[in-house]
């Protein structure tokens, strides 16, 4: 085991190289640019032997994941905003054909105004394509969680693409340390993928050829049927890594000081991390509320969020807007109370276009939320 | 910025587990954070368990004023927001002064450390603050560390950060320095040189 202080793009990069894809294909974006070459890196010292194809954009490079894992390989490619929304067809199409690629998206803003900074609305855009969605908040859970991601993926009774998403710069140009386990440990862990059904000269078949409904009707059913395994696997697979390497970051949530509270915050991403320390100074001011940062939002966590909806009244930060209505994670977590739950829900949208968000601007919403003072859903923080 | 691999340094107990929040100013191109960098490396093998390293985010260019900052906590950080009230400041290059007002928001017991052939004493905020200088770029010039014929600071001043910070240690300063030159370790040699140059002739005025 060492240590590795670097910054989350490259300890991602770390992880994805750990994990021995057979092939990596990439285009570059910033701020996803100094993962891309970091692998780039490996590979000129000899340390990365799988294929790396640098490809013409990023349509192309998750076309060459889907080629390459269609024929049984193990593959990995990362991207950001305009480069995750150019490969949106691809990305239903990888989910469709049930190829276990797996992609670390960097969660920047989407243009016009150009802007380079974080928000979330690029990969929450793509929650309907079929791929699993992880949101991390610090440099080991972004490593522990790309190998975690190659397990899931893989496994038999999920076979879905996996995303891996962390925030622009406050995480992926952030530097922070991470311990890294021995190469063995890696290897053991995920063993050598072996698909079911592979493009194979040998034994010839055709995918994704010319269906009827009936049939394609069932290939949704299944899709939502390997959501729902990959939702009991999560937290099996984040058990047996944390086993290995010591490091449990939460499975589907990740649950703060949540006993006896009266109100629940729920955030997601890097500003899941910052909330703990809003939840520490409230609780020292006397305040009953925990946090449950979210980690998981495809497959979502209907379940644990109904039981914390049992428990408390919830407050939910979203980093993105589904213009015309709210944050997304804010409708997704009142559907899922929906008959279940009389809990009141708050909604605060909050540092879009990578506007910070301090721990002081979290206590400032949850304190508004729970004196009863907030509308249903806000706008936090934005300059008139 | 290299990767920075390496084993904690054992029976190092960091006697407070406080925050220190650490800004840097410099000029685009003068290495501020490989500067945050490698301090936080340091003072991880120092025992600190919590450090943090990040540029301002967006894009750098050359010339132009540049911040990069760092965090030291002796717990697991948690912070993913700005620096606001650093602890202590950091000038890379003196200049940077009469654009970029780099006092703002430091703690009424924070330090500045200025890159300067001044005293700490020729700056009117040395009645307010602790005031530290180095020259620095003489040390840089000394050494022949340059980039494209330019000193470059960066590495250099971080030999005086232990004259002000009693949680980060010359040794591991060193360490992490002559890891990320493994593979160049004559010029890596040269920069640890030139931070125990600069840790023997810091001034400070407290």
């Amino acid at each position: 085991m060492t240590v590795m202080m670097d910054t989350g793009n490259r300890i991602a990069a770390k992880a994805a190289v750990m994990a021995k894809p057979e092939v990596v294909a990439a285009y570059p974006i910033t701020p996803q640019t100094t993962l891309v070459e970091a692998i780039a890196e490996y590979v000129a010292r000899g340390e990365y032997t799988g294929e790396y194809i640098c490809v013409e954009s990023e349509h192309s490079a998750m076309c060459a994941c889907i080629g390459a894992s269609a024929a049984g390989s193990r593959t990995f490619t990362a991207t950001s905003s305009h480069g995750l929304l150019l490969m949106h067809e691809m990305l239903h199409w990888a989910a469709l054909a049930r190829l276990p690629v797996v992609m670390c998206n960097i969660n920047r803003v989407i243009g016009p105004g150009w802007n380079i900074w974080v928000d979330e609305n690029d990969s929450i855009s793509q929650r309907d394509t079929g791929w699993i969605q992880f949101y991390c908040s610090s440099n080991q859970e972004i490593f522990d969680t790309v190998i975690q991601a190659f397990k899931l993926a893989e496994h038999e009774k999920v076979v879905l693409p996996v995303m891996v998403n962390l925030n622009a710069f406050i995480l992926s140009h952030t530097s922070m340390p991470a311990e890294i386990p021995d190469q063995h440990v890696v290897d053991e862990y995920l063993g050598k993928y072996v698909p079911k059904w592979k493009l194979d000269i040998d034994n010839p078949t055709t995918f994704g050829n010319i269906i009827g409904p009936v049939h394609y009707y069932k290939v949704r059913r299944a899709m939502q049927d390997a959501q729902l395994n990959a939702k009991k696997l999560i937290p099996q697979i984040a058990k047996e890594w944390s086993k290995l390497s010591g490091y449990f970051h939460g499975d589907l949530l990740e649950y703060y000081k949540c006993d006896g509270a009266e109100h629940i915050l729920l955030s997601m991403g890097a500003i899941g991390a910052e909330s703990k320390i809003a939840i520490d100074e409230l609780q020292k001011a006397g305040q009953k509320i925990g946090l449950a940062r979210v980690r998981v939002i495809r497959p979502f966590p209907t379940e644990e969020i109904i039981k914390l909806g049992k428990q408390a009244d919830l407050v939910v930060i979203d980093r993105n807007i589904s213009v015309g209505l709210e944050g997304a994670l804010f409708t997704e977590v009142k559907a899922a109370l929906y008959g279940e739950s009389d809990a009141k829900a708050t909604g605060f949208i909050a540092g879009l276009g990578g506007k910070d968000v301090t721990y002081k601007d979290i206590e400032t919403m949850c304190r508004k939320s729970m004196k009863g003072k907030a509308k249903e859903q806000e706008w936090y923080g934005v300059e008139e | 910025m290299g990767h920075l691999h390496f084993e904690l340094r054992e029976g190092i107990i960091v006697s407070s587990k406080s925050l220190v929040e650490i800004c840097f100013h410099g000029r685009g191109g003068q290495g501020a954070v490989t500067a945050a960098n490698l301090l936080a490396a340091a003072a991880l093998q120092d025992g600190n368990k919590g450090v943090q390293a990040f540029p301002l985010f967006g894009a750098e260019r050359r010339g132009a004023p540049v911040r990069a900052f760092a965090r030291i906590s002796g717990d697991e950080i948690h912070l993913r927001s700005e620096i606001y009230n650093p602890d202590i400041v950091i000038v890379l290059d003196e200049s940077i002064m009469d654009i970029v007002d780099v006092l703002k928001g430091v703690k009424d017991d924070g330090k500045i450390l200025i890159n300067t052939r001044k005293k700490p004493n020729d700056f009117e905020f040395s009645k307010k603050y602790h005031v530290a200088t180095v020259d620095a770029t003489s040390i840089a010039l000394k050494y022949n560390i340059l980039v494209g014929g330019m000193p470059v600071v960066n590495t250099p001043i971080l030999g005086s950060v232990p004259k002000i910070l009693d949680r980060v240690t010359l040794q591991s300063i060193q360490n992490v320095i002559q890891g990320k030159w493994s593979g160049k370790k004559e010029l890596g040699e040269r920069n640890v040189k030139a931070t125990q140059d600069a840790f023997d002739q810091t001034e400070v005025n407290f």
